[in-house]
């Protein structure tokens, strides 16, 4: 399984360049056994990288799963580790990206999805990030973005006003404004095909529902 | 209450320290109202009346304990009410002299009991309670009003079935009533107390003139402004006076006293030191106490007046109620201003009216006026003065504001002045009507205050999608106070905010009026330092914003005391480091990106001689040519476009040939970009005074192509550019040479006509200098390029006279073209421009008449056709300017050929003239000047008379110069002058001898053969007298 997993890996990360990311150096001057092994991984080159990653894989799962002796990250040892390493603080946001990770909808993160997730997460094409933002953001699975969902990811984007009305009131108009911007046929939702389109013209919006991806802050070093 | 009483109530200078009110009319008007309020709340609001305070209302009174009656247990020193609160507590406690009170029941009854003093213990306890309403109501309801809808109060009510809250509520609507009330109140007195603005000044004055006269009927003898001009805001003053508010100086003459000089200043009339007689300057200093008008103040002075006017009052007031003019506001007028009648008060009262309507329309739009209406609304046509004035009023920043703005001018020495000056802002009409944008963008930049990071991104990408370009858009943002939040976005560590906000600035930069917004606001540092963010695309959104802002002075030289120059420069480095010369083309397209936008910023500030230097300081030269090696066009313009504007500096064009810049200059003449084209020429013409970097231009074949773009006319920036290079290069023969090849001289003399001056200066220029060639000089008679050039000398454009003058001179040696210039009556167009202000055209055309006078046939009589011509002509040799001197003298030389001319000057003094131009150590003019003089030699007693004024003896000094012209000159003056005996005596005194037996032994005939004569002249006068005294 390792073979096969290790080709299809490498070439999902593909022959990108490597950079040092600062956002890893960062973890690891704080003295992180974990942070130490990405490094590891990232001055690594593509098949290393991918037997790093899944060096880490197995330790995490040793670490959260002892006691369930579950080949795999549940939900909650995932999120922890969106928490401890990615910064990601917001609930609902960690529990979509661990249904982006988990393709196979078992609420279990196994090795490959792992490594096919990491790679997206942190070094993905732009295709690969729109691809993934786009899975995260919608959450019924019909593959739109509707209306009710983005005024769920959108709630707590305003400071609170004096009443929950008038919050609620500016969500609905921000929406409104976000529909507008984005929805280009006009259905009401937002389709892959206005998500794209929207974001190649404004590469801004990528994460527009909230954050998504890890190395925003240091994409273009 | 709060509002009213931190806004309109006056309260005294001392901020700090117990807080006083002024005893002014207005605070004895609120504080009346207050206590109206107050006492009769007892009986009105009986429920309210027994709410507790949150905190009690503290003074000091001078109430006696034992003024209180039932009720109360009063003790020596001591009151409490009866009434008390849950806890027991008394809600009127007196303890001497302290006084605490918890209720509105007791304030009443307090303020009942103090019946005469009331209002001294109202103001005290204002005075010592700062925000009541807050120490009423508890500090929760102060920030709950912060929005003050009343749906909002009353939702709350409804929600919290509490009845005390209820109560509480209920109070705070009545002190909100409270509030509004005062205000309205204020503001009507407010209104009356109107300080004076240049229209009504006007309009009294008008009026008063219109009643002066002699006789006894009218109420002046005469009233007179001191000054007739009127500047744009209506003010008469000079300016530095403006800025103390004065309006303008009146000379009044009444019928019974002295004339009086009276300053009208915004605070009012006043009489000042008057005219000081020798130079009709006025004496500032206030010499009277300020009165609110003329009318009052003329009352005040002349009774004649005063008597007068009451008689005219009788009439106009009769005739203002005859057309009706609001006839209803006349009785309250009276009450208000009694003196003043029908003919000031009625224009005024118009405004009065205006004024408070305004006010009344304002406040209940805003719920929130302030005192700034005054100079708001009826200043708004000369508001820049009389707002600086209110600021001084407040803060007296104004000297230091204007004192910082004369030391920015000193201290930044622009080249270009283009935008320089800075228009008057203008802001959008609050009421006029808006565009649909507007209400849109208001929306948004809600967004940007009030969202966190997702909402922010989201509201600043649909902004994005509006048209920034349109200016509705751009001063909507401003206006709606998106400008702040935008640069505020920038402090953030958000990039994605930062990269929103840049793109929306950016875009909306373009409008003049934003950039100074985003200057004053303090944006530049912000972006400057954005410059060092790693992240690439920030760099450059930054680096074209600072590009856009940077077009005027003030904010070139932010971005310099920031330090953005030396950041800018190392944007140029990106693309340097990450390219080695082997992989150029490898260059990764968002460094190259970097790079352009660095040179963008640049660009915009290299228009500041300090920042030429800062970005030569940072080593930029070198940066700017590595990237004009590279081929990308959008890089290579603002590239050059720097270069062009550095190459005005001496240093850089000295870099500029160092550094092999030239080549890659010439090679992006070829480009195919216009505007690449343009400052590529543009560039070539700055550096191009230099002979090494002409020659360069040559030899890297720059020649050619700028020929072949003569050709192409319908840029007239480019083609400025190029006649520019163009002239400058044919300095050089070769380079003329050259162009003959190219047919250039004949495109150029095609475009003499129908072109901007800018082309034509260029242009002309150019032919001058290749009409110092004879084959060029027949090319440009055969293309008929002298009727245009003589047509070109009526012009008015200094430097194209310049010019052209020369042209038409180097034209005139041809005799044949000499011919024409005749015809076209050219020579005495050339004489008329001796008469420009300029030195450096009547130098030229003085030039320029040396060939004409020597080519033209009948010359003499030519010269003597121009009536005052020789006159003229004698009287610039008074001017101070050499090279005016040297070409008057080379004039003179050639109109002395002719012997009446001659005699003609010489009536007109030339030899005194002359002679006092002897001393000078300015080769050139002593060449022009003693070739001058051997001329003026030729006619009657002019040798005696140069040696008379002791020109003699500084000629033989020019003998020892090292220019062999002046040698030459020198030797044929000394010879004419030692045709005088006197003469020769001086110059052998002199050590004349010695120096010309050197000259006798020059290669050169004419001066071997005038010293050879002077020598002669001299031996033949010591033989003469050796024999005279042995015989």
């Amino acid at each position: 399984m390792s073979y096969f997993l290790i080709t299809r890996a490498s070439s999902t990360i593909g022959t990108r360049s490597c950079l040092v990311n600062y956002f890893l150096l960062d973890w690891c001057t704080r003295g992180l056994s974990l942070s130490c092994i990405y490094l590891y991984f990232y001055f690594a080159v593509k098949k290393s990288e991918v037997e790093c990653l899944l060096r880490v894989f197995h330790s995490l799962v040793e670490k959260a799963n002892v006691r369930l002796n579950n080949f795999g990250l549940d939900r909650n040892a995932f999120r922890a580790i969106l928490h401890s390493i990615f910064g990601m603080t917001d609930d609902m946001l960690m529990n979509r990206v661990f249904f982006a990770f988990d393709k196979d909808n078992d609420n279990c993160i196994n090795a490959k999805e792992w490594v096919k997730g990491l790679s997206v997460f942190l070094r993905g094409t732009f295709e690969e990030k729109l691809k993934f933002c786009f899975e995260v953001y919608y959450l019924n699975g019909d593959g739109y973005i509707s209306r009710e969902e983005i005024f769920d990811m959108l709630k707590n984007s305003l400071h609170q006003q004096t009443s929950e009305e008038e919050t609620d009131e500016g969500i609905k108009e921000l929406v409104d404004i976000t529909l507008k911007k984005m929805d280009y046929d006009n259905d009401g939702k937002i389709s892959f095909a206005d998500f794209e389109k929207a974001v190649k013209e404004e590469r801004l919006l990528l994460e527009v529902f909230g954050p998504r991806l890890p190395e925003a802050k240091v994409q273009c070093q | 209450m709060g509002v009213a009483l931190a806004r309109s109530a006056q309260w005294t200078a001392a901020r700090y320290g117990t807080r006083a009110l002024e005893t002014t009319p207005l605070n004895e008007a609120i504080l009346e109202e207050i206590m109206m309020f107050v006492e009769s709340f007892i009986y009105k609001h009986p429920q309210e009346a027994k709410y507790v305070f949150v905190e009690p209302l503290e003074w000091k009174t001078n109430l006696d304990p034992s003024a209180f009656e039932s009720g109360y247990i009063v003790s020596e020193t001591t009151v409490k009410s009866e009434e008390v609160d849950k806890d027991g507590q008394p809600l009127l406690f007196l303890s001497v002299p302290h006084i605490k009170i918890r209720s509105f029941g007791q304030l009443s009854r307090f303020l009942l009991t103090a019946k005469d003093t009331k209002l001294k213990e109202a103001q005290a306890c204002i005075e010592a309670n700062e925000g009541p309403v807050t120490k009423i109501l508890g500090l929760d309801y102060n920030t709950m009003k912060e929005d003050t809808s009343v749906v909002n109060i009353l939702d709350k009510i409804t929600k919290e079935e509490d009845p005390a809250s209820e109560i509480k509520m209920k109070l705070g609507k009545l002190l909100e009533q409270l509030d509004l009330h005062l205000l309205n109140h204020s503001l009507r007195h407010i209104s009356l107390e109107i300080r004076l603005n240049p229209t009504i000044v006007k309009n009294d004055i008008e009026l008063l003139k219109h009643f002066s006269g002699k006789g006894e009927q009218t109420v002046l003898e005469s009233i007179d402004y001191t000054s007739d001009y009127e500047f744009s805001n209506g003010c008469r003053a000079p300016p530095w006076r403006q800025i103390h508010g004065e309006i303008c100086y009146v000379l009044v003459k009444p019928h019974d006293v002295e004339t009086l000089c009276i300053t009208c200043s915004a605070e009012g009339v006043f009489l000042n030191g008057g005219k000081t007689n020798d130079e009709g300057e006025i004496n500032y200093e206030r010499k009277s106490e300020i009165y609110k008008d003329l009318v009052t103040f003329l009352k005040e002075k002349s009774a004649k007046f005063s008597e007068n006017m009451s008689k005219q009052d009788v009439r106009f007031s009769e005739e203002w109620k005859k057309e009706k003019e609001e006839p209803k506001e006349a009785p309250k007028k009276e009450e208000a201003a009694a003196p003043r009648k029908a003919l000031p008060a009625s224009s005024k009262s118009m405004l009065e009216k205006n004024q408070i309507n305004f006010g009344k329309s304002q406040m209940t739009k805003r719920l929130e006026p302030s005192l700034n209406w005054k100079a708001t609304i009826d200043f708004k046509e000369h508001k820049s003065l009389l707002r600086d004035i209110q600021e001084e009023k407040r803060g007296g920043r104004l000297e230091s504001k204007s004192a910082e703005k004369i030391e920015e001018m000193i201290s930044e020495s622009s080249s270009e002045s283009e935008e320089d000056e800075e228009p008057p802002d203008h802001r959008q009409e609050a009421n006029a009507d808006l565009p649909s944008e507007y209400w849109q963008i208001q929306k948004l930049v809600k967004y940007l205050k009030g969202g966190n990071q997702t909402a922010t991104v989201i509201a600043l990408c649909s902004m994005k999608d509006f048209n920034l370009a349109q200016e509705t858009c751009q001063l909507a943002i401003r206006d709606v106070g998106g400008l702040e939040v935008l640069i505020n976005l920038l402090d953030t560590d958000e990039v994605k905010c930062k990269i929103g906000s840049l793109k929306i600035l950016k875009e909306i930069s373009h409008n003049p009026q934003i950039r100074r917004n985003i200057v004053d606001l303090g944006g530049l540092p912000i972006l400057v330092n954005i410059l060092d963010s790693p992240h690439k695309s920030l760099k450059c959104l930054a680096a074209e914003t600072i590009a856009n802002v940077a077009k005027f002075r003030r904010a070139r030289r932010a971005v310099r005391r920031h330090g953005g120059i030396t950041k800018l420069v190392a944007l140029l480095d990106c693309a340097q480091n990450s390219g080695e010369p082997a992989q150029s083309s490898l260059y990764d397209a968002r460094d190259v990106e970097v790079a352009r936008c660095g040179a963008l910023a640049l660009w915009s500030c290299s228009k500041s001689y300090a920042n030429k230097e800062a970005i030569r300081r940072a080593g930029g030269i070198l940066l700017l040519a590595g990237l004009l090696k590279t081929s990308h066009e959008n890089m290579l313009i603002p590239v050059v476009g720097t270069l062009q504007e550095c190459a005005s500096e001496e240093n850089y064009r000295a870099a500029i040939k160092a550094e092999r810049i030239i080549e890659n200059l010439v090679k992006n003449l070829n480009s195919e970009n216009e505007q690449l084209q343009e400052h590529c020429a543009m560039a070539i013409y700055q550096c191009a005074e230099d002979k090494e970097t002409r020659d360069l231009v040559r030899l890297h074949g720059g020649l050619k192509p700028l020929a072949s773009l003569l050709n192409n006319t319908d840029n007239k920036e480019r083609l400025a550019a190029v006649t520019g290079a163009i002239w400058k290069c044919s300095i050089s023969k070769e380079n003329v040479t050259k162009f003959r090849e190219y047919k250039a001289i004949e495109t150029l003399v095609g475009l003499l006509t129908d072109q901007p001056e800018e082309v034509l200066v260029n242009v002309v220029g150019a032919l001058g200098e290749c009409c110092q060639e004879y084959e060029n000089r027949v090319l440009v008679r055969k293309c008929g390029g002298i009727q245009p050039l003589v047509n070109l000398l009526v012009g008015i454009n200094q430097t194209l006279l310049v010019n052209v003058t020369k042209a038409v001179g180097a034209c005139a040696v041809e005799p044949e073209s000499m011919m024409i210039i005749d015809r076209l009556d050219g020579v005495r167009l050339l004489w008329s421009l001796l008469k420009n202000p300029h030195p450096d055209v009547k130098a030229s055309a003085a030039w320029a008449l040396c060939p004409c006078i020597q080519n033209a046939k009948d010359a003499g009589e030519m010269v003597r056709s121009f009536v005052g011509g020789l006159e003229l002509v004698v009287n610039l040799l008074k001017s101070d300017n050499k090279e005016v001197l040297a070409s008057v003298c080379a004039a003179i030389t050639n109109i002395a050929k002719d012997q009446e001319n001659l005699a003609v000057i010489t009536d007109h003094g030339v030899v005194p003239l002359l002679s006092k131009l002897a001393n000078t150590n300015n080769d050139k003019l002593r060449r022009h000047l003693a070739e001058a003089i051997s001329r003026c030699c030729m006619w009657g007693r002019n040798r005696v008379t140069f040696g008379e004024y002791k020109a003699v003896a500084p000629l033989v000094r020019y003998l020892k110069s090292n220019d062999a012209n002046v040698h030459r000159a020198t030797a044929q003056a000394l010879y004419q002058l030692s045709e005088d005996a006197d003469n020769c005596i001086t110059m052998h005194e002199n050590g004349a001898v010695k120096l010309l037996l050197d000259m006798v032994g020059s290669p050169d005939q004419d001066l071997q053969e005038a010293a050879a004569g002077c020598i002669s002249n001299i031996r033949r006068l010591a033989l003469a007298t050796e024999k005279a005294r042995y015989t």
